[in-house]
């Protein structure tokens, strides 16, 4: 079983949703990034989303759109996020995903990159640009090295669809809870929970939610319908507005705390 | 190979490459968007309906015209020029505009939207929506919007709505960037008119095959024109590649014809100072679509510059790449200063102003037609007219009224020609 699917197992028994935060790695720059993901665990993350900032990110608002281009202003790279969580994977004690785009990937190779993230200790994988339909070769290379793939599915996804993210999928999938990029700040739309109870129902992995999730009121409403919680923007939102700041870590680690209070 | 080039494979790639790399909000929508352009492209109310338009409102067939003064200045083959500029909008890209809207119309979509890089897609797009009654929304990079304010305001007095867009490098990739983003999230009323041979399947093929007309076309006219279907060459600009697909699918078949497609070279060889794909760039993943990206070694796409906007774009569509592994098309870039040379020279010689994209391809045949042998055709697709380039040609010029000229494109009055009307900045030496 992999540390991600141990996870799910774990917070399954506890009877909770797992909280799954996610922040732009290298933004401000990769050194901070490193300390705020002790400030996630503290405060009760039980999976982390390392985003890998990447020039065109077309599935993200302007909040995460915003921090890549500080991360990569600020010289961030993969092979440095890849370093960052060699360093970190063992002391943080919970898995590591990255949420990355595909080229980056696709420009080191697929079968370079899963060995270089396997051995740097990445748990899982989800390419956001990356549908299972195009994703052949690079599942094969991640199963070689045990690494998770997480894909996608939205409100417009179709029942076949559903049936080949599930095929492809290990680790948990990862619902988008609304048409649009990260970051909405509206409400949860209407039909999220009856349509994540019916996905919860076909799928036999762990269903993550995510996507314009900002509150702790609306983790709660989440975690009803879900196995695991997603919460990006706001907390990238919080690292730009304190990046300077030497108390950042402390105010993510509270803001976290507080999100995570529901689910205890 | 022309049938396996006409035909992306199921899952849309030509070749090894092209694909659907989306995010998979869009995967479905993709797949309906497929089959109702598989279905309603084969029927033929859809086809009577769009030649209708084409030739009443569009005014299709577009002429094609012996350039004999320039013939005569360049001194070698005979230039033909397929005249795209004179289609209702001033270019080539009314075409596709045309036959996605109305299948956006068909599809029971209220909305479009549309990315834009010299304007006039986005002009396009917005005269389409209007003639049929659709919500149109323009996304344009911000510099781009600086550059080709002509186009703004038309698509603005069109109905349409214009966002600049002001991530990046401002320019069409941003915009590109912006439209994708609108479109995962209103993708079940909308529908995006992308405008070039990019993107996800089914967009390479369909924007294909709504401007395949142009090659078609010349090609019955040159039969009557010049007695033959096969010029020796033809050529075309490529930014996305929408002009030169267009025309060169109706000659891929004719292995007489040598086809050459001509990127803008920008200002210099470095990375970031061009877009030069085939030259500088590498295999990549971009909008969708596996094909040659300018991008550094981490993965990040570059930064591009072309004189043109409609070129300053950092990866080509697929098929083009595939044409040019399989040695079919030749591709090539001429400089900044050479295309705007070209503008003279066409301006000059035959009192057309190109578009600054079209002058790429006028650029490079000033550099071959004097050494090709004065029975031989040249066809040239003048993919659009050069309204909207007029300041930009006037503002290059009076920043580089001191450079030298060009040894290759000398003979034509070039760069001096500012002398004659003076400079928006009033700088005469």
């Amino acid at each position: 079983m992999s540390a991600i699917s141990e996870v799910f197992a774990e917070c399954r028994r506890d009877k909770r949703a797992a909280f799954i935060p996610f922040l732009s790695a290298g933004d401000p720059n990769l050194q901070t990034t490193g300390s705020l993901l002790q400030a996630l665990v503290m405060g009760g993350a039980d999976i982390i989303e390392l985003g890998v900032p990447f020039s065109d990110p077309i599935a993200d608002g302007p909040v995460i759109q915003s921090a890549s281009v500080r991360a990569l202003e600020a010289g961030t790279s993969l092979s440095g996020i890849l370093r960052l969580v060699a360093r970190q994977r063992d002391r943080l004690g919970v898995p590591v995903v990255l949420f990355t785009y595909y080229n980056p990937i696709h420009v080191r190779g697929v079968e370079n990159f899963a060995e270089q993230a396997a051995s740097s200790g990445v748990d899982g994988v989800l390419c956001v640009d990356l549908p299972p339909d195009e994703a052949g070769e690079f599942i094969q290379a991640m199963r070689q090295h045990n690494l998770d793939t997480i894909f996608l599915l939205a409100p417009t996804s179709t029942r076949d669809r559903i049936a080949k993210v599930q095929a492809s999928s290990t680790g948990f999938v990862y619902y988008v809870s609304r048409t649009g990029v990260t970051g909405d700040q509206g409400a949860l739309p209407k039909e999220l929970v009856k349509q994540a109870r019916r996905l919860r129902r076909k799928l036999h992995h762990p269903l993550a939610v995510g996507f314009g999730i900002n509150t702790p009121e609306q983790v709660a409403a989440v975690a009803k319908v879900a196995d695991g919680v997603v919460v990006g923007s706001a907390l990238v939102k919080l690292v730009a507005e304190h990046g300077a700041s030497p108390r950042l870590a402390a105010v993510l680690e509270e803001r976290v705390r507080q999100l995570t209070a529901p689910l205890r | 190979m022309a049938r396996a080039l006409l035909r992306p494979d199921a899952q849309g790639y030509f070749g090894p490459y092209g694909g659907r790399f989306v995010p998979e909000t869009l995967m479905a929508p993709l797949a309906e968007l497929s089959a109702a352009y598989n279905r309603w492209s084969r029927k033929r109310t859809f086809r009577n309906e769009l030649r209708d338009i084409l030739a009443h409102y569009a005014g299709r067939p577009t002429p094609l015209y012996f350039a004999s003064r320039l013939t005569e200045k360049l001194g070698g083959a005979r230039v033909y020029l397929k005249r795209e500029d004179l289609l209702h909008t001033g270019a080539h890209k009314l075409n596709n505009a045309l036959g996605q809207a109305l299948l956006a119309k068909t599809m029971g979509k209220e909305r479009v939207i549309a990315e834009t890089g010299a304007g006039q897609h986005g002009v396009a797009t917005a005269t389409a929506s209007a003639l049929m009654g659709l919500s149109c929304t323009v996304y344009m990079g911000a510099e781009d919007c600086r550059r080709q304010r002509l186009n703004v305001d038309r698509m603005r007095l069109l109905g349409a709505e214009v966002v600049p867009v002001e991530s990046g490098s401002r320019t069409l990739k941003d915009a590109i960037n912006e439209s994708l983003r609108d479109w995962v999230t209103n993708v079940r009323n909308t529908h995006y008119i992308l405008g070039s041979v990019l993107g996800p399947d089914p967009y390479p093929r369909m924007v294909r095959d709504f401007h395949r007309v142009i090659g078609d076309e010349a090609r019955r006219q040159l039969k009557k024109q010049a007695g033959t279907y096969s010029p020796d060459v033809a050529m075309a600009c490529v930014g996305g590649g929408s002009n030169a697909i267009g025309l060169f699918t109706a000659f891929i078949e004719d292995r007489k014809v040598r086809l050459i497609g001509v990127e803008g070279g920008g200002r210099g060889e470095t990375l970031g100072e061009h877009a030069a794909r085939f030259d500088g760039g590498s295999l990549g993943v971009l909008h969708g679509t596996r094909t040659m990206v300018l991008q550094d070694r981490e993965g990040q796409i570059a930064a591009t510059h072309s004189v043109s906007a409609g070129l300053d774009y950092p990866a080509v569509g697929p098929e083009h790449v595939l044409l040019r592994d399989l040695g079919r098309v030749e591709y090539t870039h001429v400089s900044d200063a050479e295309a705007i040379a070209g503008f003279q020279l066409l301006s000059e010689t035959e009192g057309l102003l190109p578009a600054l994209e079209s002058a790429h391809a006028i650029a490079h045949a000033a550099k071959i037609v004097p050494h090709l042998p004065k029975r031989d055709i040249v066809l040239i697709n003048l993919s659009g007219r050069g309204d909207k380039d007029v300041e930009s040609v006037l503002e290059y010029l009076a920043e580089h009224q001191d450079d030298a000229v060009d040894p290759e494109i000398a003979g034509v009055s070039v760069h001096p020609a500012v002398h004659k009307w003076g400079t928006p900045r009033g700088g005469q030496r």
